[in-house]
């Protein structure tokens, strides 16, 4: 894989390639296409490499001000929890700013306000991240303090009840006062039935209250070692500087453990399509969503995940989309409907479709439409241009993307944490550039016309909501 | 925190779906020195003038702009008008339908977008390098001539109706109306920004045109433009954008106003979360001692993992996620506001630990050490607001609305270096001694909490 301190040097081909578009202004609308683009290699001369102890270490160079982004990933999140524990992932990411042996608790944070830094975590499904923001003459000292909590973390119960409550209420925050993100916890419980991407990442309210201090320390112990981390700086740094700083402060950490291979139950496609329906007087307008599980490109195993990219964007990604076309701008019996692809994960992907009636009377005869603009796809196809235009604006956010130091730290965070590599990041423009009409079909036919679960959030007494729920 | 991952690149465009959760508040951006910014004033032949920062590591262009003239434009009988204008200049303009519109800003892989506030109309746009004369012309095309066509409006309008239903239903937007009203209950800044379903109901294209012609005009335009383009260029392309508007709107007159104090509202609803919203008469931007409330607003509820209500609220006690508060100067009028989330039987509790901390800032002040802390975070962070051509862009505007000056960037740190104890002592005690905070909560609340059994 990556050679120790191996730089993997790569051509910012990426002002190149748009130097061929550059046209006259007398000229007539000129569009990009897809050929141009897929000489872009994301992030430009990214470096990559790895200290001695199995720490990643990744440079996004951007010199235009002088801050760093400074992110460290762990490659564990909420769906590597033990059962019953649900929310220890997400816990934990909040006690890590309790202080360490070396450091009291409120230090880092009082260094890193100091120096006018940002900083924050996230939980997700598959991996917990640690980021500052900072003038770039205090990233040394962001990585010392990052490093001591990589291995020193220090709780008391004192400190570890009130956070449960802060975590209580941000659940009650996030979810529990949200019918849609209630619903959403039901979906994802049958979407799957025997994996943990069922489970929230947030946890069950139940099982929140249950977490203890030991429950913490020993996810801690299990997976927070320099062999499971990835270190990410972006901004105003050469991968010279980031070495050497990064070698004096991780590079000290011990390999705490071995967490191994991350292997979770294969996920399983049920026969049959399954409905959820939810009422709520919170509900304002009836809202239908469909999920299918498709490949993430992680789980890509026949090459499909760029094609389905391309077809969430045709089918269902904005205004110029089918089915906004169709039922929201033609029909005018939508007022929101699209699909989208939830691509990056290191298990199963997600393609997921929503609607919302214009009059609430409509929503039977909404979700048949839906249906039949999958179908007429499945039959017909995608024309040459649809694929064309869905390829230029997705390739152009990838330009966008890079305006955003923050932006381009994340997404190699993302990446590497749920299985892919620096180079795949670097190579999505191509794969997109190179899908065909065909291939968009054809994953049509493949995932969507299997089984899936329907989630249906209805305001309360709705007269036709038997006739939805029993079928 | 915690993230719901999907598709990375999907969430980078408009209109993602994508959840983040933040352990803290993340109020607002900042940053360091600005040393590296530089800003050339650009004049166009025709007249328009805009802040310039050029920039060619990425090739695209950012261009922000305002228009003075906001949802308080709004007449009393057609509330929402601005908001839904916001909504149609990119649904058919000139010659394009709304279709062949959106169909070109796909085609030329733009990224445009309108919004209004109380007092201003915004608008912000980023184009390939390579595409900026088509862009530009399409961005004129939806600032002079919009169709206002029947279908889209009916769609719009239906898309606005369905908005203010959902907000109606959830306590924090219950919260903040009823806050408006609260707040300055005989000003437009007390009306509902989005219209109400009785108004929006009614709101016509001739309407629209009507605001239209009421706002978009020359002599109330700020712009600010970040990116691969020289001032040599950006001078006939300014033409290009903004040519053809007139020269002076039809502003509706607003009146400066203070807002209301000591109103306590209470609004029962059934959620598992109480909101708290609390608020006083702050400063307005002009105000000579602006900047020494900025600090003492910092110390109180401004710092991400630091201040007095997240120390009190949520690290000593628990009490809630997120907490924090804000100043928020107007043209016409100046507040000083905070907000929380908490358990309904704990929500008396956190109402008086903010009016604890409020009195703790009029009576005692912060420390010499909480002050030298706040200026540390202050200026270091004022660098992380320049770190992306959309951040500076939108910067360059807001320095410009506010009148701070072109040196600003330069000098904005000594100002903040300047503040002595004393000063935010004297500021604090001016803002806040005797005066009692407008409190709106919406959710169980205390005994009733418990009846309700939360």
């Amino acid at each position: 894989m990556v050679g120790t301190r191996k730089a993997i040097k790569t051509a910012a081909l990426l002002i190149l390639s748009l130097g061929l578009a550059m046209p006259a202004s007398a000229e007539p609308v000129q569009l990009l296409n897809a050929k141009d683009f897929s000489e872009i290699r994301i992030g430009g001369d990214v470096f990559e490499s790895e200290l001695e102890n199995g720490m990643k270490v990744v440079v996004v160079p951007d010199h235009r001000a002088p801050v760093v982004t400074h992110m460290v990933w762990y490659k564990v999140g909420a769906a590597d929890e033990p059962p019953g524990e649900s929310g220890i992932a997400h816990f934990l990411e909040h006690l890590m700013f309790k202080g360490t042996k070396n450091a009291p608790e409120g230090e880092f944070s009082r260094v890193i306000s100091e120096v006018g830094g940002r900083e924050n975590a996230f939980t997700s499904q598959d991996y917990t991240a640690y980021f500052q923001r900072v003038a770039k003459e205090h990233l040394e000292t962001m990585m010392r303090y990052e490093a001591d909590r990589m291995e020193n973390l220090v709780l008391t119960d004192e400190q570890v009840a009130p956070e449960r409550d802060v975590v209580l209420q941000e659940r009650a925050q996030r979810t529990d006062r949200r019918p849609s993100a209630r619903l959403g916890e039901t979906l994802d419980q049958m979407l799957y039935p025997n994996h943990p991407y069922g489970v929230p990442v947030i946890g069950w309210e139940s099982e929140i209250k249950q977490l203890n201090l030991e429950d913490a320390i020993a996810f801690y112990d299990r997976y927070y070692t320099p062999n499971n981390a990835i270190l990410i700086v972006a901004g105003d740094v050469s991968p010279e500087e980031v070495m050497g700083a990064a070698e004096r402060t991780y590079g000290k950490v011990a390999r705490r453990a071995e967490p191994g291979e991350r292997v979770r139950p294969a996920v399983q496609i049920l026969p049959g399509n399954r409905t959820v329906t939810m009422e709520d007087p919170q509900v304002a307008q009836p809202t239908l969503q469909e999920a299918w599980l498709v490949p993430s490109y992680n789980s890509d195993t026949e090459a499909e995940a760029a094609a389905i990219d391309v077809l969430a964007d045709i089918l269902g990604g904005g205004t110029n989309s089918r089915l906004y076309r169709k039922l929201a701008v033609e029909d005018q019996l939508a007022t929101e409907v699209g699909s989208y692809y939830r691509s990056t994960a290191l298990d199963s992907g997600e393609f997921r479709i929503y609607g919302i009636p214009k009059d609430p009377a409509n929503f039977e005869l909404l979700e048949r439409e839906i249906r039949a603009v999958i179908a007429d796809l499945i039959t017909n196809g995608v024309t040459e241009e649809e694929v064309a235009r869905s390829q230029r604006s997705m390739l152009a956010s990838t330009i966008y993307a890079q305006d955003d130091q923050g932006t381009m730290a994340r997404i190699f965070g993302t990446a590497l944490t749920t299985g892919s590599s620096v180079a795949e990041v670097q190579e999505w423009p191509q794969s997109i550039a190179a899908v065909t009409p065909e291939d968009v079909q054809r994953v049509a036919a493949k995932y969507l016309e299997g089984p899936s679960i329907r989630a249906y959030l209805l305001p309360p007494q709705r007269e036709t909501a038997e006739n939805t729920v029993t079928q | 925190m915690y993230h719901n991952s999907k598709n990375v690149w999907k969430s980078l465009r408009a209109g993602a779906v994508g959840t983040i959760v933040g352990l803290g508040f993340l109020a607002g951006v900042s940053a360091t020195p600005a040393a590296a910014i530089e800003i050339q004033e650009v004049e166009s032949p025709g007249g328009i003038k805009a802040w310039l920062v050029e920039d060619y590591t990425v090739p695209i262009i950012a261009m922000d702009f305002a228009f003075e003239g906001g949802t308080s434009q709004d007449p009393e009988d057609k509330l929402g008008l601005t908001s839904l204008l916001t909504t149609m200049l990119d649904e058919g303009a000139g010659e394009m339908d709304s279709q062949a519109f959106q169909q070109k800003l796909e085609d030329l892989t733009m990224e445009l977008s309108f919004s209004a506030g109380r007092d201003y109309f915004y608008g912000s746009y980023k184009t390939l390098a390579a595409n900026k004369d088509e862009t530009s012309a399409l961005v004129h095309a939806a600032l002079t001539s919009p169709r206002f066509d029947q279908q889209p409006l009916e769609r719009m309008k239906a898309k606005a109706l369905a908005g203010i239903e959902r907000s109606l239903k959830r306590p924090d937007s219950v919260a903040g109306l009823a806050f408006s009203k609260a707040l300055f209950p005989d000003h437009p800044y007390g009306w509902p920004s989005s219209g109400t379903l009785e108004t929006v109901t009614t709101l016509t294209a001739d309407d629209l045109a009507d605001q239209h012609k009421k706002i978009f005009a020359r002599d109330g335009l700020t712009v600010g433009v970040v990116g691969a383009i020289s001032a040599e260029d950006l001078a006939p392309l300014l033409d290009k954008v903004f040519g053809g508007l007139p020269e002076t709107g039809n502003l509706t007159t607003i009146e400066d106003v203070g807002p209301q104090t000591g109103v306590v509202e209470h609004i029962a609803f059934d959620t598992p979360q109480t909101s708290i919203m609390f608020a006083l008469p702050g400063l307005k931007r002009s105000d000579p001692d602006f900047v020494n409330a900025f600090i003492a607003n910092h110390i109180m509820g401004g710092g991400t993992f630091s201040s007095w209500l997240y120390e009190e609220i949520r690290e000593k006690r628990g009490l809630a996620y997120g907490v924090g508060s804000y100043l928020v100067p107007r043209q016409h009028t100046a507040l000083w506001m905070g907000s929380t989330g908490t358990a309904g039987d704990k929500a008396p509790l956190a109402v008086d630990l903010i009016k604890q901390q409020l009195v703790r800032l009029a009576e005692e002040g912060p420390t010499e050490d909480e002050l030298s802390k706040a200026k540390a975070f202050l200026t270091g962070s004022y660098a992380l607001r320049f770190d992306s051509s959309s951040a500076i862009a939108n910067q360059l505007v807001g320095i410009q609305t506010e009148e701070l000056g072109i040196d600003y960037i330069n000098t904005r740190n000594d100002l903040i270096n300047e503040v002595t104890l004393d000063d935010v002592k004297a500021v604090s005690k001016k803002l806040l001694s005797g005066v009692e905070p407008a409190i709106v909560t919406v959710g169980p609340f205390g005994d009733e909490a418990n009846a309700a059994g939360q």
